[in-house]
């Protein structure tokens, strides 16, 4: 939701009080309160912004660099949207691991493992492999359904690998705009479910 | 909002009318009645200051970038960091202990309102079986209290914070006074139709969120995020419907950070106030009190209680009989979710609503033809809720079975809102292998004993359980969906969550008809100290398959009010 949506947002709240005939006061109050937090969150985000040239804390630079191809594969750019990285998705990796240290070790192990199995396949790391290599270690660990038994413990990595890029990229502007979450708003009559979508119920149910 | 709430207590030699320990929803309670009713009042709180409708609190209108954390948790955030709490499953240096064999979980909140900041706002009566189990199927005991002594009560908290629901005439379910409830979501439209193909009764929920403008009150404006704390103060907080107007009186004094140890007694045996340890600065501290209310979590007045030992009170107060810490329950749970694919690719829309269901299901079934004591109702969760950390976590158990790339992506998007799940609170019968008492030698930083908990449950219990895992599993199905867990075993409990994971732990300081087997009499006064109450889920009998909380609060009202009547007439 952009700024502008959120200011709207509040003189909604306000508007929509107002009809109602909610005291002033507290009416104010409310809204002095939610102005506060918007003041509050611009600042967070011009002081947030990353600069160019981001140095892992977590991460060592190989593995970063790793880290930077390994989540464009899992999320690519697209018609839609941006890649992982356009998204922030490794600075944010590499917060969650500093944050939430029980993160690092099957992180660390995890990209050990995929580029020792490079090597074992095809003789050099991942960062080195082709595109097509990749991809070809990509097929063994991405499906668990069909994954061998002995890939186990590197399908769980990518799991949560791609589980965190998820966490990453769809909590992004970037990713939230994608998917069309258009909550936290105010709405002043809860309708429920629109007119198409009602529609779209009973054309979709289960015969 | 408040300005400085928080004063110093007053050092006039004059002790105050009433003492009341912690400000969650009983104590908040407690505290607007006792107010309201002309009562000198000190509210002592172990927590710091927390006001709702302030952004130096509420999180409100963040969105998931706003944080580098996505909404993660926090240590003292264990449900994530915009939850508005300040608490959990442990605090460092507030130990308890379990016997050896038993889980046990225990929520605790250190915040002014407790958990009322951040709680679901279910908001359910007992009904008037739930008051005489006993006499229905010999099981537990029977309340000293009928539904019809309780129903004013609940009538007037229905009207001072307001709640949400709908008129159904259900036997066990009794209405309330009801603002009109929020139209169901699309994927609570599907759950209703298959509900009503199975004859499971599905109704709108009942929620302490108001939908028109309700005692100064602004109505809700529907952004979902009940949890964070309202900023517009249109759901039920202790702090700001409760607290903050009872400090307008100008009779309640506030003390904040005020851990409250033991309860003073004379040589009379009647309690003269509270020790407390002023948390800022570790030290220890008195409190004079006519009366004093307890209402600092069911678990903790329990805790308080068997640590105000004197010679008159050899066991701890309101224990004469021995029972203090007994009879302890919690609700029974289990969750069920499943892929409902007829839910792919929904038409986005802003599926908010209220920060919690708008429907759900009571407790349906006769028991006399099942193998299980009591009921259970269902609550219903999925939809297009705002995206924070752990989104989608585990596409790869969707049809495509993972996979990375652009059709990844695609699958993210389509199945976003396809998911629906279901959870169980059911009633546990009280037992005698379920219980707290202090430990032998673990004490918290400030040197206070702890609590030591001894938990079991029953087949009353695993058999409930067992017959939710079916029911969702059968409702998931008639959806056309697939459920993602296996049917747990026997030995897996069915799914029972831990004894006190539903945090709705109740007892301890029971009410009852004889002092001979209750540490509290029908008006939840101690039997061996008359000028002693307590105001929280501690003089529970029975658990019943609701919530507890606005039972807590009638009962609240009910003892305030019972309070001001006997000080009117010069008893206390
Ligand atoms: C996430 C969550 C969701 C919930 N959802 C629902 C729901 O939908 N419906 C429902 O009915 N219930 C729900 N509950 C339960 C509900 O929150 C409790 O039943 C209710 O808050 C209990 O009120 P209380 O006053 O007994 O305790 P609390 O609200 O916990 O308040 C107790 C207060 O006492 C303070 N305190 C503790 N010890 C001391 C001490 N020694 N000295 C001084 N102060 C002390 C605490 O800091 C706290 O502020 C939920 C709980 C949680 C955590
Ligand atoms: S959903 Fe309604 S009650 Fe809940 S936080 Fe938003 S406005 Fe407040």
């Amino acid at each position: 939701m952009s700024e502008m949506n959120r200011r709207d947002m509040l003189a909604s709240i306000a508007a929509g009080a107002a009809a109602l005939s909610i005291p002033r006061e507290g009416l104010e109050a409310a809204a002095a309160h939610a102005h506060e937090a918007v003041a509050a969150e611009e600042q967070a985000q011009q002081q947030g912004q990353q600069p160019a040239a981001y140095v892992p804390k977590q991460f060592t630079a190989d593995e970063y660099r790793l880290v930077r191809l390994l989540v464009d594969y899992v999320i690519p750019r697209d018609a839609r949207s941006g890649s992982a990285t356009q998204a922030g998705v490794p600075q944010f990796m590499d917060f969650i691991l500093g944050e939430y240290p029980g993160n690092r070790t099957w992180m660390k192990d995890g990209i050990a493992w995929v580029n020792a199995e490079c090597r074992r396949r095809f003789g050099q790391g991942f960062i080195s492999c082709n595109d097509a290599q990749r991809r070809e270690l990509l097929d063994a660990i991405a499906y668990p359904r069909r994954a061998r038994e002995q890939d186990r413990p590197v399908v769980e990595f990518f799991n949560r690998f791609r589980n965190l890029t998820s966490s990453g990229f769809w909590t992004s502007r970037m990713g939230i705009a994608d998917l069309g979450y258009i909550g936290n708003r105010p709405v002043m009559e809860w309708v429920g479910t629109p007119p198409n979508v009602l529609a779209w119920l009973e054309r979709s149910k289960p015969s | 909002m408040v300005q400085t709430p928080t004063r110093p207590p007053q050092q006039s030699r004059e002790p105050y009318d009433v003492v009341i320990v912690g400000s969650g929803a009983g104590g908040g309670m407690a505290a607007y009645e006792l107010t309201k009713a002309g009562a000198r009042v000190a509210l002592l709180e172990a927590g710091g200051h927390w006001d709702n409708t302030s952004s130096q609190y509420s999180a409100m209108l963040k969105m998931p970038y706003d944080s580098p954390r996505r909404g993660a948790s926090t240590p003292d955030r264990p449900f994530g960091e915009w939850d508005a709490n300040i608490g959990g499953w442990q605090i460092p240096g507030e130990p308890y202990t379990k016997a050896e064999g038993t889980k046990f979980d225990w929520w605790r909140a250190r915040m002014l309102g407790g958990r009322t900041n951040h709680w679901g706002r279910i908001s359910l009566r007992f009904g008037p079986d739930d008051f005489r189990r006993k006499s229905l199927d010999g099981m537990g005991d029977d309340w000293p209290i009928t539904y019809d002594d309780l129903k004013p009560w609940y009538d007037e908290v229905d009207r001072l914070i307001g709640i949400f629901g709908s008129v159904e005439g259900l036997p066990n379910e009794p209405d309330g006074i009801f603002h009109a409830p929020p139209a169901p979501r699309y994927y609570e439209r599907r759950v209703k139709e298959a509900c009503d193909r199975m004859q499971i009764t599905c109704i709108p929920a009942r929620l302490s969120i108001i939908t028109k403008p309700h005692n100064g009150r602004a109505p809700c404006h529907y952004c979902g995020q009940c949890n964070r704390g309202c900023m517009t103060n249109s759901n039920f907080s202790s702090p700001n419907v409760l607290i903050f107007p009872a400090l307008r009186t100008g009779r309640l004094t506030l003390v904040t950070n005020a851990m409250a140890r033991e309860v003073s007694t004379g040589e009379d045996g009647r309690a003269t106030g509270v020790h407390y340890i002023d948390k800022t600065t570790g030290e220890d501290k008195h409190i004079r009190g006519k009366i004093v209310v307890l209402a600092a979590s069911a678990l903790e007045t329990s805790r308080i209680l068997m640590n105000s030992k004197s010679s008159r009170h050899p066991q701890g107060l309101a224990n004469a009989s021995g029972v203090l810490g007994k009879y302890i329950t919690d609700t029974t749970g289990t969750d069920v979710a499943g892929f409902i694919p007829s839910l792919v690719d929904v038409p986005r829309h802003n599926a908010d609503g209220v920060g919690g269901n708008h429907i759900m299901m009571p407790w349906w079934l006769d028991n006399k033809k099942l193998d299980f004591p009591r009921g259970y109702h269902i609550e219903v969760w999925g939809g297009l809720g705002m995206p924070t950390y752990g989104f989608m976590g585990g596409i790869e158990r969707y049809p495509e079975g993972g996979g990375y790339g652009t059709d990844l992506k695609q699958q993210y998007r389509k199945y976003w809102g396809a998911t629906v799940g279901f959870s169980g609170r059911g009633e546990m019968i009280p037992n005698d292998k379920s219980f707290c008492e202090l430990d032998p030698t673990v004490t918290d930083k400030w040197g206070i004993p702890v609590l030591r908990f001894h938990w079991e449950w029953r087949d009353t219990e695993y058999l409930q359980v067992k017959h939710m895992q079916e029911t969702f599993r059968a409702i998931i199905a008639e959806m056309g969906g697939e459920v993602w867990s296996n049917m747990p075993t026997r030995e897996q409990g069915y799914g029972i969550a831990n004894g006190g994971a539903i945090i709705h732990e109740l007892g301890g300081a029971r009410m009852g008809a004889s002092e001979r087997d209750s540490a509290l009499n029908s008006n939840c006064q101690a039997w061996d100290c008359e000028n002693l109450f307590v105001a929280d889920g501690a003089p529970f009998v029975s658990q019943a398959d609701k919530n507890p909380t606005w039972t807590i609060m009638a009962l609240s009202m009910r003892t305030s009010a019972y309070i001001t009547q006997q000080r009117r007439a010069g008893r206390l």
